[in-house]
């Protein structure tokens, strides 16, 4: 390796080595927020679970219909969800994703 | 003394217990195990239960424990001089914080991530569950009202530091609504946030119309304003309204729309402000001033040193934080040696440069006499004398003094508003979880647990009357405060110790720092009841601090006697439970 690429070399080492130092400096900061975060998501997303599956739990949904073409999109988190609620296999006969 | 030494020596002291104390803790008494699958990883769910490099989460903990507390107690401590603080401050973070810190992580990882309070419930029963919280609520009543006035006590002797704090509030919000809404890395707008803060107190310290001096709005120290009321006296009451009005509103927003935001911005702070202070230290290299033993003190050392500084040398806090989070992201069990122990050795660094500061303040020995001419003006004046030390410190890099007082006082409020605004909420839940538990359901509601937790916090930091008025005498809870403190990080201790032995451990390393600081703070708060609040000799009654020093007496031997209990007994059904917790 000649010393032109040596020179090059170490900015490049140095370059790297502070943007892992910012990274982890980041993720040392604001891993709580991420979490609270992510739980406010998930309380969304939980929210509207219940929404689209209210009328197969025995409560009138209006939009019943429309929500029935969503089902195969949401086969997995569908499945993320009922594990989230305590319920180890898919509560729903008609929706069995486990 | 060169103060250089002082922090050569808690430095060295602080190695040495984490390379050989802590590893023998670790090896022989907790006995860590690499293949321990942690909770972390058996219950992962992408929010409390994840996996995180050691690193990240010693960093992460470390700034969740750290915050004014440290400040405050070794700052008024000091009056016994600086060498029983320094060696307090050391011995007790290497033989009781980080192994309290140390056992509250492993005790929960060993038990699926459970918090200390869901572990006493499991591990005594039901009676020392309600002990838990009761002892959580008063700690966090007198927490809020300490801190009320620390913010009130540093707004008014800083009023240049004002403006960069209520600035922050708005900085904040913007920060929690760009990341929540947009996603992204908090890392630049909150670096960008410190800088408009920081800039913004240096250009208050310049500019008089920039600062809210409250005292002189109202004519000055003396001045009578209204209702008997000094001008002092006034400014504390409308900062203590001010803050509480801000904190109701703070506590029943979602934490990601200002809390964490503004915990973000402090971490660097944090990070900012210690690193300011110690590189004034080496670059000042000053001399302690201040007396090593105050042979003038008219109150002994003992045992008040050790309830005066709680934070810093041992915080049942941080068996919380522990527990309640910290456990549930440990990889690997064998971090819990780095993340709990080292993390008790970062606030201890805290703590020394703390006194430090107050240390290297006075131009003599006099000076420092004449400041901390007793054990309340200590409490009063404390405070601001860290403040004033951290500016001179910081002075030696080249920043004005009043400019680095101004910046310290920042930091210590940002600090305390975020602790003050944590505590309002965890006593929120308190009192919603102790109306559930007693059938009042009208008191669980959000607003009425909030009102309730609000107006109990102002009525208890503006009761205690200071030299200065109503208001003014917030410190005088400060014992209280770190009695319950203690009390807490006993009840840890008490649950490792238990553990330990029903694994047929040795449990002297636990039981010992436990039944120091249950003594310490039976002694001195038995001494405080009956010699100084009762009205007993010629002592002025003090009914307030009274009946809350006999509460904490109380629980402080209701804790020794379930402790006891716990010792002699064989398992109960519950522990049984729980010893098939661990053995998953």
């Amino acid at each position: 390796m000649s010393r032109a690429d040596d020179d090059n070399a170490a900015p490049a080492g140095w370059r790297s080595r502070l943007k892992q130092i910012i990274e982890g400096y980041d993720a040392v900061l604001s891993l709580q927020h991420r979490r609270e975060i992510a739980r406010e998501l998930q309380d969304e997303e939980d929210l509207f679970m219940l929404l689209c599956f209210c009328d197969m739990m025995g409560i009138p949904n209006p939009v019943g219909d429309m929500t029935l073409e969503l089902y195969p999109y949401m086969l997995d988190r569908f499945h993320e969800w009922h594990q989230r609620q305590g319920m180890p296999r898919s509560p729903l006969d008609g929706f069995r994703c486990c | 003394m060169n103060a250089i030494w002082i922090a050569i020596f808690g430095a060295v002291c602080f190695v040495m217990g984490y390379r050989f104390y802590s590893k023998f803790i670790a090896e022989r008494i907790y006995r860590l195990d690499p293949d321990f699958q942690t909770p972390a990883h058996t219950y992962q769910d992408g929010v409390d239960y994840v996996p995180t490099n050691k690193w990240i989460l010693w960093g992460h903990h470390f700034t969740s424990v750290a915050g004014a507390a440290p400040i405050v107690g070794p700052a008024i401590a000091i009056y016994w001089g600086w060498l029983p603080a320094i060696l307090w401050v050391v011995l007790g973070t290497v033989f009781a914080a980080g192994v309290h810190d140390f056992g509250a992580v492993v005790l929960s990882n060993r038990h699926k991530g459970h918090s200390v309070g869901t572990l006493a419930n499991k591990l005594i029963g039901q009676r020392a569950k309600l002990l838990f919280l009761f002892i959580i609520l008063i700690l966090v009543l007198m927490l809020n009202a300490v801190f009320a006035w620390v913010i009130a006590n540093l707004f008014i002797t800083f009023p240049a530091s004002v403006l960069s704090v209520l600035i922050q509030i708005p900085l904040a919000v913007w920060i929690g609504y760009r990341v929540y809404r947009h996603s992204g890395s908090m890392l630049l707008p909150s670096v960008i946030a410190l800088v408009v803060m920081y800039a913004t107190a240096l250009l208050a310290s310049e500019v008089p119309i920039l600062q809210f001096d409250l005292v002189s709005w109202f004519g000055g120290t003396d001045t009578a304003v209204a209702g008997g009321f000094n001008a002092t006296s006034m400014a504390f009451l409308v900062w203590i309204v001010v803050l509480m009005a801000y904190v109701y509103i703070a506590s029943t927003l979602p934490v990601w729309k200002l809390l964490q935001p503004r915990d973000y911005i402090n971490s660097h702070q944090l990070v900012v402000g210690l690193a300011l202070l110690y590189l004034g230290l080496f670059f000042g290299a000053p001399e302690m001033t201040a007396p090593s033993v105050n042979g003038e003190a008219e109150v002994s050392w003992y045992p008040l040193l050790f309830i005066t500084i709680a934070c810093g040398a041992i915080s049942g806090f941080h068996g919380l934080v522990a527990s309640g989070t910290t456990s549930k992201q440990i990889d690997k069990e064998t971090d819990a040696r780095m993340i709990g122990y080292g993390g008790a050795l970062g606030e201890g660094m805290l703590a020394l440069i703390a006194i430090i500061a107050v240390g290297t303040l006075f131009a003599s020995s006099a000076d420092f006499t004449a400041t901390y001419s007793s054990f309340t003006a200590a409490g009063s004046n404390g405070l601001g004398s860290f403040v004033k030390g951290a500016g001179q410190l910081i002075g030696n890099l080249g920043i004005p003094e009043h400019m680095g007082s101004t910046l310290v006082a920042v930091i210590v409020v940002s600090f305390a508003a975020t602790t003050l605004d944590t505590a309002i909420r965890l006593m929120r839940y308190i009192i919603a979880e102790l109306g559930t538990e007693y059938g009042m359901p009208v008191i669980a509601r959000k607003h009425v647990a909030t009102s309730i937790a609000v107006i109990a916090s102002a009525a208890l930091v503006i009761l205690p009357e200071g030299p200065k008025g109503f208001g003014s005498g917030g410190y005088l809870l400060w014992p209280l405060f770190g009695t319950s403190n203690q009390l807490l990080a006993g009840i840890t201790l008490m649950l490792v110790s238990v553990w330990l032995k029903r694994q047929g451990r040795p449990v002297v390393f636990t039981l010992v720092p436990m039944l120091f600081l249950l003594v310490m703070t039976l002694w001195a708060m038995g001494q405080q009841v009956i010699f100084t609040w009762s009205g007993f000799g010629d002592a002025d009654r003090n009914l307030l601090l009274f009946t809350f020093g006999s509460l904490i007496l109380v629980f402080a031997l209701w804790i020794l006697l379930e402790a006891s209990r716990s010792f002699r007994q064989g398992p109960t059904a519950s522990q049984e439970s729980l010893s098939s917790d661990e053995s998953r």
